[in-house]
């Protein structure tokens, strides 16, 4: 599978993946600062139009490129040595701007660095810039962030219309897309890694809750977020992850076991390999590509030797509603801390309570709002059985399910999203129908489990759509395994017309 | 369940958010929508379930009691919107 960079490639750099370009470092077939320059010059001429990057660091980005050069001639190489990444505005970087695409946290710095990025930091990879995303990570389209939309690079064959890049990680998805970065780092609530990725024909992983350390990662729902790469292929999903994933005592939650060598568990036979399809998924509203996608994707895996089961999980349609009460009240209590007293933008007042209000009502979008209103109201006395309880319970209930799946099956075939990317304002004017774009992703954050998305195919209209898989915790290596045979058997997606270039 | 203003008014109070009356009308209709929407939750029975308190099955660490950080003073108030002598300022809270 492992593809050598060409002579042809090197005339653009930027269109190479994680992994080629870690084999030309490794050939000295260019340097490290010769690639980050491909891709800051790609950022200057393109940002403008995709609005992928809040915020470009080139100085920090030439002077990692610089020292990693050294590293890679002296022999001293890390896992990620060279390799210019773009970073979701979620992950606190030490003296760089951090957001969370909110005006709330104005020209926050950060005084530390999230455990994660500090990995590939150790790891050699170099940071281009800070990504967009839908404020606080509170969105599906990319278009509820401070800083606007982003577009997504792909179009609908012959149309010019905008279409949305997926969200929360749409800064992410679309960077990667585009070749703005060789891979990103992103972060998944309800969907945000899995969704953007279908939307934008790249690979989502996102890992068991506690795989990656939350430290240092604008929190949104503590019970729900985790970190994840988007990346051009499913090996370079296993580079990123064995760079982001371990063990953090600063995460009372960040599960201590040892990360595996994610690579080596591609190309592994799936023979006899269970694949489970959950009959709850055939859901109205679902386009035809994607039942027509799924199906192929059934397909492939009979291809390869696995065996299909027909499966239950009869609690999947109240897993979108109860994570509407679990998200809302974790955020409400977690985005509290933006008073304007310690850090972010103050709006004066003339007492306390009034300066708290203005700040907040200031600093934080629509759709912030809406969900601490919810999340406040939920929580609120004589509320909290009826909402928060009831829905913790149905979360027992749903993992349940995927207890009972696990003793048939090894891992679970979905479609990533109903539909393909959508146009902008289409679903801005009702919440409940964005929410819905996160049917099919939302299960496996309240279950605490690891899903991929991996492109599958294209609509008519000529938009990429995604297969999902859902594995066992910590199960990352057969999500991988099996995603790469749906990559060989899809086939690569990338848009003919780079219009943004 | 019907939201009206005077719920939202109380809520966004509770949430410290200063909303304005045109916003509590908008979000009159969508809360109540999102609010009839979770309502399908009530179908299940849930009177023998435990409500999920931990994602992944593993004993909460712990640590000895001592301090492990601290003296970082101007680091803490590098970001803060208004401070003076080592403390944050905020509008008078004591007359």
């Amino acid at each position: 599978m492992k593809e050598k960079a060409t002579v042809s490639d090197t005339r653009d750099l930027t269109r190479l993946t994680l992994s080629e370009a870690r084999d030309g470092l490794a050939q000295k077939t260019f340097s490290a600062v010769e690639l980050t320059d491909a891709f800051l010059s790609a950022i200057e001429t393109a940002n403008p139009a995709l609005n992928a990057y809040v915020l470009a660091t080139p100085e920090v980005a030439r002077e990692q490129a610089a020292q990693s050069d050294k590293r890679l001639a002296s022999g001293e190489a890390g896992a990620l040595e060279g390799l210019p990444l773009g970073i979701k505005d979620l992950f606190a970087t030490k003296g760089v701007r951090t957001t969370a695409s909110s005006k709330i946290l104005g020209e926050f710095k950060p005084a530390y660095e999230s455990t994660v990025t500090s990995n590939l930091w150790n790891a050699g990879a170099i940071m281009l810039g800070k990504l967009n995303n839908d404020e606080f990570a509170m969105g599906s389209s990319n278009e509820t962030s401070a800083f606007g939309p982003v577009i997504n690079p792909w179009r609908r064959k012959g149309s010019k219309e905008k279409l949305v890049p997926g969200g929360s990680s749409g800064g992410s998805s679309a960077a990667v897309a585009a070749d703005l970065c060789l891979a990103a780092t992103a972060t998944d609530t309800g969907g945000s890694i899995r969704q953007p990725a279908a939307l934008t024909g790249t690979v989502g992983l996102k890992p068991t809750y506690g795989r990656c350390s939350r430290w240092g990662i604008v929190a949104f729902a503590s019970s729900l977020d985790q970190a994840g790469p988007i990346t051009k292929t499913v090996r370079d999903a296993c580079i990123m992850l064995g760079a982001m994933a371990g063990y953090d005592k600063r995460d009372s939650t960040c599960v201590d076991r040892p990360v595996p060598d994610y690579e080596a568990a591609l190309g592994r036979s799936i023979k006899g390999l269970k694949v489970g399809v959950p009959q709850e998924y055939r859901v109205e509203g679902m386009s035809q590509v994607a039942e027509a996608l799924w199906q192929q994707g059934i397909d492939w895996m009979k291809d390869a030797g696995a065996k299909i089961k027909e499966i239950s999980l009869p609690h999947t349609k109240y897993a979108l509603p109860a994570y509407y009460i679990v998200a809302p009240a974790e955020a409400s209590s977690n985005l509290a801390r933006y008073d304007g007293v310690r850090y972010g933008a103050r709006v004066p007042g003339n007492n306390l309570i009034e300066m708290y209000e203005a700040t907040r009502a200031a600093g934080f979008g629509q759709e912030v709002k809406r969900r601490i209103l919810i999340g406040t109201y939920v929580l609120s006395a004589g509320y909290y059985d009826a909402y928060y309880l009831k829905a913790q319970k149905v979360r027992t209930l749903i993992k349940r399910d995927f207890d009972a799946a696990w003793n048939d099956v090894d891992v679970i075939l979905t479609p990533t999203t109903p539909n393909p990317a959508f146009a902008f304002g289409e679903k801005t004017g009702d919440p409940l129908a964005m929410y819905l774009e996160d049917i099919f992703t939302v299960t496996v954050n309240m279950a605490g489990l690891p899903g991929i998305s991996v492109p599958a195919g294209l609509s008519s209209e000529g938009t990429p759509l995604g297969l999902q898989l859902i594995g066992k915790p910590f199960d990352e290596e057969t999500l991988l395994n099996v995603g790469q045979i749906i990559e060989a058997s899809a086939g690569k997606f990338a848009p003919e017309d780079r219009w943004w270039s | 369940m019907q939201v009206d203003q005077a719920l939202v008014m109380r809520i966004a109070r509770l949430a410290r958010i200063k909303i304005t009356d045109e916003e509590a009308e908008g979000l009159k209709g969508e809360l109540s929508g999102i609010f009839d929407w979770v309502e399908q939750l009530s179908e299940l029975d849930t009177d023998d379930v435990e409500p999920m308190t931990q994602v992944v099955p593993i004993a909460l660490p712990r640590r000895e009691d001592v301090v492990t950080d601290g003296d970082i003073a101007d680091k803490i108030l590098a970001n803060a919107p208004m401070s003076e002598d080592n403390f944050f300022v905020v509008p008078k809270v004591v007359e």
